[in-house]
């Protein structure tokens, strides 16, 4: 299964990572690989079957409806590369 | 040309649950920024969300209200992109498998009811708020944003309409009716200011066959911009049309400020979703007993109540629209109604009247002071004659301000009517005997004149004498015509 | 007495019985840790104040003859994609390197409720995937029979810390084999328990549908008593099963008798080294000698699991890992960015590895417009027919069996050039991933001075099974545990 660079590219964007002219062909020519032997998998016949999600065929899992106490605001923010008491901070989106 | 309109609606609603949909944080509205948030609502590795099941139920009773299908089995899906307010990256939705589907509306729009198909309601996670800080505040120009997660895992129920709806009238009374649906079914705060209430709109116009391009209009935070702006858009789309332009398929911005929609300028993103099933989440199937247990909740909803004071109490759409609005009012009619007095007559003073100045002074019905038996006694003094229209506007005022009954008032201020013939009439006579050219002026059938006695009574009477009698009395002395014996 | 060398059972019952106290087994375990860890270079991070501040307290508990856990006072290791309150978790990536966790994973919260003393936060490959640990940012771990090779992973930290006698056992995780392929290479015990059994709330997790927490140590009682201590039903995690949870140590009295054992056919045959084979083979025989019946059986479903796996793990991978980009924790460069899309992509091509990277973008691309029914949908239907073969095969066997890795292990950077090669290592394990059953590995034996691992699966929640065939596998094939301590203290000398 051929991949084109530009494949690749979109890809890049959908997953947020910029790559190097070098690492869009090695990935290029890496995941050409891998889905060429992915490929017995769309020559398996599977009609009929249902996929697997889950291996545990659970159903209705819930919690109630009650408040629990949460992190203090300095705890949300003890990692945050940047933030100040209004949030965390980040750069422009537009 | 004339032109067809066709507006769908996608309405988002916060539900109104302790805690949020997939952990136990404090859903209040409010807080410190980034204090009602966990591993869990800030999508910290390792972090795993657990389904609200009153979240579940609230969106199962909605989409009963909307005659919806409740489906057998749904599942929640991931819906992947990049976004600040977004703590996974990825928003707990559902897609393919939503949890109702295929209900309708029905909205009375006084002369013929718009019946709005309901193609889904699902339940979702709310994103984070994003504050844009720059000049303007807005994202436009923005230096940078900071992002509170206080939001983000609220239950959202997401309702799609059909492309039912066919003008921005009809959009804005479905978007009351659902909003009246949705505080009668006390599932949410439904307040658009807020952001408990969310709608953005599908708009296209044709000129006959078949449908035109629609258009995507979004940022309308209430129901005044919702019809403002959709009325702008199918302007905007005719007059494109009109003049041979094609219309491009967008998402349109709607700025309140300038009365414009405009194309969204954002670096968008390749709208790629990738939606796959949730993990990390069990499908929902709900069993019959469960979902026949939250029909039971079920209350009368405004639609049918309605129609139902239409018919029972005689009431105008319009009338019976208002008064069904919200439930507490509904309720408070109901409960004035139940003292035997006339319904319309109650109806026009709760409606018109109490409605205003609970308005006035920000007081909800809940909170009304005077209780809806009072409202009952007020009808009941102006159809006994005791009170005059007039004097009931003061009365109940007075009630509002004081919390007292109107009888008290009306007992203590000596404000009831003179009703009596007799005394009535020897004001007349003095009236008539101290304004002899008004006198006369009556005679010739001078309107003004019967005006300028009618205050002169009143004055005297300090506004007590009943206005029907002191005109009748006049009458009867001036105009020489044998009046037939009442 | 070399205490570094104890079970964590035995050491268990000599710190409650007061033969030893907390603080020298823990004493011990640090000075083995710094004698060795120059050759394996195991842990990420270590505790050792906080460690000996959790033994003193122990040990004055038990002078006070007060309640402490079961197995109080025993030192363990925590693989480094578990969240550890309050200590840096990293995940053997640059994206992590200074996250410090606002709370504890459940198992981890369990073992430490157990009065476990924790050495410390062992290696891995980034974010769980490979099959070697030299996918870690902070360097490769050293297979200890031999540091020239590689400890196989993703749990290559905690395998090789147990071998080498850091740690009496050691939590990992398994999405494709990565506690019982390293538990292989290393010669000790890993258990993948039923998807489902241990809760993964705290887990940072890798394919969701088929990460699991499980036990590592260097025998088989060990083994069960840790799968014991985090087991069972969490609230915290949708996917927990509320089973409850049987005393796994009893199974190992059980009787082997009659137990019928299925040779799986596909995964003992080509592809499988001579030696792994021979010795595999050789345990089979044992088995049968002890009285179990064994017999082939072919699931040839099976042949496709390695595909329908690296389409289904890199694609849920893909959107598990898209809340690395910076904004509430993690790594974020220096500099300015024009805007949030700069900072993403910085973020995130900086902060992760390769092939980290190359999983993202595999799965990205599975999931994608198009794709999805081609790829992650039909993967998802594979999965089934693997579920079904399986079912059909416990109809006849009450445990199937096959070795746990393809070699012994291979030298440091011999596989890293091509991925394909890297991948088939996982081969033998992934089924039982995909169908969410039970899988352990046992040492069976050494080929050419390396351990040989034989795995043993059985029907969902069926542990006490595997436990029980484990337990007389060790009993016939008597290995002993011990890798070559020369080369791993380089002539500094040994433990306690």
């Amino acid at each position: 299964m051929a991949i084109s660079i530009e494949d690749v590219e979109h890809v890049a964007v959908l997953a947020r990572l910029a790559l190097s002219d070098e690492e869009k062909e090695t990935y290029r020519k890496q995941l050409s690989d891998v889905l060429e032997h992915a490929k017995t998998i769309s020559e398996t016949d599977t009609s009929g079957v249902l996929p697997t999600g889950h291996a545990v065929p659970l159903v209705n899992v819930f919690r109630e409806d009650e408040e629990r106490p949460s992190l203090t605001a300095d705890e949300a923010y003890a990692n945050a590369p940047w933030a100040e008491p209004g949030g965390f901070k980040v750069p422009k989106i537009i | 040309m004339a032109y067809e309109t066709t507006i769908g609606l996608e309405i988002h609603v916060e539900l109104a649950t302790s805690s949020k949909m997939f952990c136990g944080c404090s859903t209040t509205f409010g807080s410190e920024p980034n204090t009602n948030t966990c591993p869990v609502c800030l999508g910290q590795p390792g972090s795993l969300p657990v389904a609200n099941r009153a979240a579940v139920a609230d969106t199962i009773l909605l989409a009963l209200a909307m005659n919806c299908a409740i489906s057998e089995h749904s599942e929640f899906h991931r819906k992947n992109y990049f976004y600040p307010d977004m703590p996974k990256d990825f928003q707990i939705s559902q897609y393919d498998v939503p949890l109702s589907h295929d209900g309708h509306l029905d909205v009375d729009m006084g002369d013929y009811v718009r019946k709005v198909g309901i193609t889904r309601v699902h339940l979702e996670e709310d994103t984070g708020k994003s504050v844009h800080i720059g000049e303007s505040g807005r994202i436009h120009g923005a230096e940078f944003s900071l992002e509170d997660f206080n939001r983000a895992g609220i239950p959202l129920a997401e309702i799609v309409s059909e492309p039912d709806i066919k003008s921005p009238d009809e959009a804005r009374a479905f978007l009351q009716l659902l909003r009246s649906t949705l505080e009668y079914l006390e599932i949410s705060d439904c307040k658009m200011e807020e952001g408990s209430l969310r709608c953005d709109a599908n708009v296209s116009v044709s000129s006959g066959e078949g449908l035109g391009t629609k258009v995507e209009i979004k940022n309308m935070n209430s129901f005044r911009s919702l019809y403002r702006a959709l009325t702008y858009e199918v302007e905007r789309q005719v007059f494109a049309l009109d003049n041979g332009e094609k219309i491009v398929q967008e998402t349109r911005h709607w700025d309140d400020v300038a009365g414009k929609t405009h194309p969204l300028r954002s670096k968008e993103e390749a709208f790629d979703y990738r939606y796959f099933p949730e993990p990390d989440l069990a499908p929902l199937e709900p069993d019959l007993e469960w979902v026949e247990a939250i029909r039971a909740r079920l209350p009368e909803l405004p639609a049918k109540r309605l129609e139902r004071f239409k018919e029972k109490y005689g009431l105008s759409s319009e009338m019976a629209s208002t008064l069904t609005g919200e439930k507490a009012l509904a309720d408070y009619y109901e409960e004035a109604v139940a003292t035997g007095q006339n319904p319309e007559k109650l109806a026009t003073w709760i409606a018109g009247d109490l409605t205003a100045m609970l308005k006035e002074a920000s007081v909800p019905v809940s909170a009304c002071p005077i209780r809806p038996q009072s409202l009952g006694e007020l009808v009941s003094l102006i159809d006994s004659k005791v009170l005059s229209g007039k004097m009931a506007k003061d009365v109940l005022k007075e009630a509002f301000e004081t919390r007292r009954a109107p009888k008290e008032i009306v007992d203590e201020k000596g404000l009831s009517q003179i009703a009596d013939v007799g005394e009535i009439d020897l004001v007349v006579g003095e009236v008539i005997s101290e304004n002899p050219d008004a006198a006369n002026d009556i005679k010739e059938g001078k309107e003004q004149a019967l005006k300028f006695l009618m205050g002169q009574i009143m004055k005297k009477t300090r506004g007590k004498a009943n206005p029907e009698m002191a005109s009748d009395l006049i009458k009867k002395r001036l105009l020489s015509e044998p009046r037939p014996k009442d | 007495m070399d205490l570094h060398y104890i079970g964590a059972v035995d050491l268990a019952r000599m710190i409650a019985a007061r033969e030893v106290s907390a603080a020298e087994v823990t004493d011990a375990l640090l000075s083995r840790i710094d004698a060795v860890e120059p050759a394996v270079k195991a842990f990420i991070t270590t505790t050792p104040d906080e460690a000996r501040e959790t033994a003193k307290a122990v040990d004055d508990r038990i002078g006070a003859g007060e309640q402490s856990g079961p197995f109080a006072g025993v030192p363990i290791a925590i693989k480094d994609v578990l969240s550890t309150r309050g200590l840096r978790t990293t995940c053997g990536s640059k994206m992590l390197e200074n996250y410090v966790p606002v709370y504890d994973a459940t198992a981890v919260e369990r073992v430490r409720s157990a009065g476990t003393v924790m050495l410390g936060k062992a290696n891995m490959d980034e974010f769980a995937m490979g099959s070697s640990t030299e996918n870690s940012y902070f360097g490769p771990t050293a297979n200890p029979w031999d540091l020239d090779r590689v400890p196989g992973g993703s749990s290559g930290g905690s395998a090789a810390a147990v071998a080498a006698g850091e740690a009496p056992w050691a939590l990992g995780s398994d999405t494709g084999g990565s506690i019982r392929q390293p538990a292989s290479l290393c010669g000790i015990v890993g258990l993948k328990p039923t998807y489902g059994r241990v809760s993964r709330y705290g887990l940072v997790a890798f394919a969701s549908s088929l990460d699991q927490v499980g036990p590592m140590a260097r025998n088989v009682a060990d083994c069960a008593a840790l799968l014991g201590l985090i087991a069972g039903h969490d609230p915290c995690d949708s996917t927990s099963i509320e089973a409850g949870v049987p005393d796994y140590s009893k199974a190992l009295q059980g009787d082997v008798k009659g137990m019928r054992v299925g040779v799986v056919k596909e995964l003992s045959s080509e592809g499988i080294s001579p030696g792994v084979l021979e010795s595999f083979k050789a345990a089979v025989d044992k088995l049968q000698a002890a009285g179990l019946e064994c017999d082939e059986v072919s699931l040839p479903s099976f042949s496709n699991g390695l595909s329908a796996y690296y389409l289904i793990a890199p694609a849920e991978a893909s959107s598990n890992l898209a809340r690395f980009d910076g904004v509430r924790y993690g790594y974020r460069p220096e500099g300015e960015f024009a805007d949030i899309w700069e900072m993403y992509d910085r973020v995130r091509s900086e902060g992760f590895g390769k092939e980290v990277k190359r999983r993202i973008m595999l799965g990205t691309y599975a999931l994608s417009a198009g794709y999805f029914d081609q790829y992650y949908g039909q993967a998802q239907k594979v999965r089934t027919l693997i579920v079904q073969d399986y079912g059909r095969a416990w109809d006849r066997f009450d445990v199937l069996v096959s070795p746990t890795s393809p070699s012994t292990a291979f030298k440091l950077g011999e596989k890293m050039d091509d991925p394909l090669t890297m991948y088939l290592s996982d081969i033998c394990t992934i089924p039982v991933n995909l169908a969410g059953i039970p899988g352990m590995s046992v040492p069976c034996g050494l080929s050419d001075g390396l351990p040989v691992g034989f795995q043993i699966m059985g029907p969902p929640l069926s542990e006490e099974k595997l436990l029980t065939v484990a337990g007389a596998l060790e009993r016939e094939v008597g290995f002993e545990p011990r890798p070559p301590e020369g080369p791993l203290t380089g002539g500094k000398g040994g433990g306690a």
